[in-house]
């Protein structure tokens, strides 16, 4: 069997910190090879080697059978490697056709040929059956359909090994069902694909063999065939990960948070959240289920203070904080892990000790008459960045400089340590790895045995149905139905989630 | 990490040595020795006691401009204005120094905090405009430079003199100026504001590091929903970062208007040295320390540059060409930054 290509014991170093250490993969031509590993295992860096933008410290590259230097993605491109980055790197304005050719325009007399590159993009379009309008603009389009115009960029540039880093991040399910589609056409057609990935679900689903990688070593190489998620996840993190997250029965108290008739409009004056009703009580997890934009974001953004309703009533405790400040409604008790990290939860080039007392720092005794106690800021910070387990140098870290996942920790260590009631938390686990994941159900579930009150929204199913003792199912701005998670299929809340509206919830608790 | 301080450093040397180099390749172009230029420039900016004494002189506004545009910026904001704040400070520290009679102790502080609160209000109409409506700081500010320069105009016409040019002589009990400083650096202008600009440096390093108001302010600087998630008043911060910036600025016109001139006459255009400001802020890295080096470098140029025509016959107009060029090369230390990775890329 022929390599299209090998990397052979790569090794690359930066300062003293190894990324990757002897690792070696090898792809065979008209396979699906997943790399699979930790937020921060290596992975990208070893794509960025074999993509020209770091030059390895030690090891070869051979590109079918030849030995090969890549000293820049240019000469990755005339190898034939692409890449399809995570973030596209898309021009909003231009059609798909314009974005398809930037760099390579086809001239007629000095002018660029628009109609072969439409012609050609069309051509490509269906050989692969992506679907592609050439002349949309990028920004009229979805999500999934740019993620395919970057497939179509390097195929258009020649590309015969395609790399995907991350590619199913940002897509729905059903997104992900039509790019695996693609990707099992790709490689019909003769491509070989390299898929960055820690989800495991796809490499079962998609992928020939796979390659693991933990803290830039290779572990190893296996056929999907011969395995199954419970080693490859072991595999990755080094130990055994339970999926299913333990937890006792819930000991339930009195209600700490409740909504009534609760109305939310967004900046358009559409009403986003409808005269919705819940009721979260202490010692207990209600996790909300509902497809993304049906009011998940304004209900917690109205219950946190970041944005203003305009009627109802929202109690903790029996207490109105409707409309008060986000301050005032941290200080009456509510902690709030929020869905952008990167916009409301850190402020990115503060170091990581300053990052764990955004909410605290005026009190003592980190403040005293106006003055920062810097000594009592570090120490916290160094107590937290051990309790849970934050991977960071130091605490004088920027917190822009810590993975996904660590940053995730950093919020939830300073969240929960505050020790609020009513513990919000949204999307908490988008984007981090299985092993990164149970540590923060855990810590929610250690929250709950606590008997504080957890709300968790998720647009992960298996989150929801795993870590909640109820759920509340969303759909345009109203709870349409309160289930049993141990009672319910993701039939079901699929089917409530669409709107089907099966179980009426009238009450609220 | 270490390494990158180092280019930290590096960078803002490096850049003054491109604008020098560039300064003599334009002299030596016109047919003038830039070895005979350079010397004057230097001798004129620290040849003897005078100079030395005049070159402080000139440094003392140039680091409160800078405070005030770095403070701003730390916080996020663009203060362009800092000209127009400087020139109502000092429209102030002349009012009070003309139109009362004081013991110095009460009249010399007094001169100084109106002029800080005259730049202070004159920014904070800008900084209201951005948190209350989401005008953009930097229109603003520059349209208030117009106002104040001719506000003030009038009114130094129309209250401070007769329909004269000038206002008067502030009194003594106002003024920075000294006989001690006067004489040890054989009668150049030198003042007491150098310490007044030393205390501004280590007053805005303290604000911004170490108080928990100077916290919030560079967290809303960094990201304002992070802040707002916080419970910090994101508005309010904009408006205090603007009022303090201009306070900065109203007393950098104030060292003029007690110090260095002792009144304050009609002006055809801008001082300039708000202008400077920016480059001194930029050269500075926006860090109090930094800008005390930053103002001296573009004080040594200002009053050096004036021994050039003298002594090396080099004509103004190429004076102000090399100077700008020495800006420009430090303005765009972004180019140098990017020129120096690549070194050290290929030297791995």
């Amino acid at each position: 069997m022929e390599y299209v290509i090998e990397m052979l014991n790569i090794r690359k170093v930066f300062g003293n910190f190894v990324a990757n250490d002897n690792i070696t993969l090898q792809l065979k031509k008209g396979e699906i090879h997943a790399l699979l590993g930790e937020n921060g295992a290596g992975k990208s860096t070893l794509m960025n080697v074999l993509f020209g933008l770091y030059q390895p410290d030690g090891g070869e590259i051979r590109v079918k059978g030849k030995t090969v230097k890549i000293a820049n993605p240019n000469v990755a491109n005339d190898l034939g490697i692409g890449m399809v980055h995570q973030h596209f790197m898309l021009v909003d304005t231009f059609t798909v056709t314009e974005n398809i050719i930037l760099g390579s325009e086809p001239t007629k007399r000095g002018q660029i040929d628009m109609k072969r590159a439409e012609q050609e993009v069309r051509e490509l379009s269906e050989r692969y059956g992506l679907a592609v309008d050439p002349t949309a603009k990028i920004a009229d389009i979805s999500v999934g359909m740019q993620q395919r115009v970057e497939i179509l960029k390097t195929l258009y540039r020649g590309a015969d090994i395609l790399i995907f880093d991350e590619p199913t991040a940002v897509l729905t399910p059903q997104e992900i069902q039509e790019l695996i589609q693609i990707m099992k056409t790709l490689v019909k057609e003769g491509k070989s694909i390299i898929l960055i990935t820690h989800k495991l679900k796809e490499i079962m689903e998609v992928c020939d063999r796979v390659t693991v990688i933990r803290r830039g070593k290779g572990i190893g190489t296996l056929n999907v065939s011969e395995t199954n998620p419970n080693e490859l996840a072991a595999m990755m993190v080094g130990r055994e990960v339970h999926f299913k997250t333990e937890k006792k029965p819930p000991k339930v108290g009195k209600p700490v948070l409740e909504i009534k008739d609760l109305v939310v409009k967004d900046s358009r004056g559409v009403t986003v959240v409808d005269h919705l009703n819940l009721t979260v009580h202490s010692g207990e997890i209600v996790g909300i289920a509902g497809v993304d934009g049906n009011g998940q974001s304004e209900l917690i953004e109205a219950i946190t203070g970041l944005i203003k309703s305009e009627s109802g009533s929202i109690k903790l405790n029996g207490k109105e904080i409707r409309n008060l400040t986000p301050r005032q409604i941290t200080e009456a008790g509510v902690g709030h892990i929020p869905q952008d990290r990167h916009k409301h939860g850190l402020v990115l080039d503060f170091p990581i000790a300053e990052n764990m007392v955004l909410q605290t720092y005026y009190k003592e005794p980190y403040s005293k008459n106006g003055i920062l106690n810097f000594k009592k800021i570090y120490e916290k910070a160094r107590q937290l960045i051990q309790e849970f387990d934050v991977r960071t140098p130091d605490e004088y870290t920027k917190a822009r400089a810590l993975s996904g996942g660590n940053q995730q920790k950093a919020i939830i260590g300073r969240e929960v340590d505050r020790d609020p009631d009513l513990l919000i938390a949204a999307q908490p686990t988008r984007g981090l790895d299985v092993g990164a994941i149970e540590f923060i159900h855990k810590r929610l579930i250690e929250q709950r045995d606590k008997g504080k009150a957890v709300l968790l929204v998720s647009f992960e199913l298996d989150e929801i149905m795993n870590v909640s003792d109820r759920i509340a199912v969303i759909y345009e701005g109203k709870i349409v139905a309160i289930v049993d998670p141990k009672e319910t299929t993701e039939q079901e809340l699929g089917l409530l989630m669409a709107g089907s509206k099966r179980k009426e919830a009238g009450v609220s608790s | 990490m270490n390494s990158n301080r180092l280019t930290n450093i590096m960078i803002p040397i490096f850049a003054v040595l491109l604008g020098i180099l560039a300064g003599a390749i334009v002299m030596i172009v016109s047919g003038y020795d830039p070895i005979a230029g350079y010397s004057a420039l230097l001798y004129g900016a620290f040849g003897d006691r005078y100079y030395i004494g005049e070159t402080i002189r000139q440094v003392t506004p140039y680091i409160l401009a800078g405070l005030a545009v770095a403070f701003a910026f730390r916080t996020g904001l663009f203060n362009i204005g800092v000209e127009g704040q400087l020139i109502v400070g000092w429209l102030a520290a002349v009012w009070v120094g003309v139109s009362f009679e004081l013991p110095k102790f009460i009249h010399l502080p007094l001169a100084i905090l109106a002029a800080a609160i005259a730049g202070a209000l004159w920014a904070f109409i800008p900084g209201i405009l951005k948190a209350r409506f989401k005008v953009h700081e930097v229109i603003v500010t520059i349209m208030m430079n117009y106002i104040a320069l001719h506000v003030s105009n009038a009114i130094i016409r129309s209250v401070l003199s007769d329909q004269g040019f000038k206002s008067e002589k502030i009194h003594a009990s106002a003024s920075l100026r000294s006989e001690f400083l006067q004489s040890i650096t054989d009668y150049s202008t030198l003042h007491y504001g150098i310490i007044i600009s030393l205390i501004g440096a280590v007053v805005m390093w303290f604000l911004l590091e170490k108080t928990t108001k100077g916290y919030e302010l560079r967290a809303v600087g960094f990201n304002q929903h992070a802040s707002h998630y916080a419970g910090m008043n994101v508005n309010r911060n904009i408006v205090l970062a603007m009022v303090i910036s201009g306070a900065f600025a109203g007393v950098a016109g104030a060292m003029e208007g007690l110090g260095t001139f002792e009144n304050i006459s009609v002006k055809a255009g801008f001082t300039g040295v708000g202008f400077d400001g920016i480059a001194v802020a930029l050269l500075g890295g926006n860090n109090a320390f930094g800008i005390i080096f930053a103002a001296i470098l573009f004080g040594a140029l200002k009053v050096g540059a004036l021994e050039m025509p003298s002594s090396a016959d080099v004509p103004t107009e190429l004076v102000d060409i090399v100077i700008a060029l020495i800006i420009f090369f430090v303005a765009s230390s972004y180019l140098i930054r990017l020129v120096l990775n690549r070194f050290k890329k290929e030297g791995k």
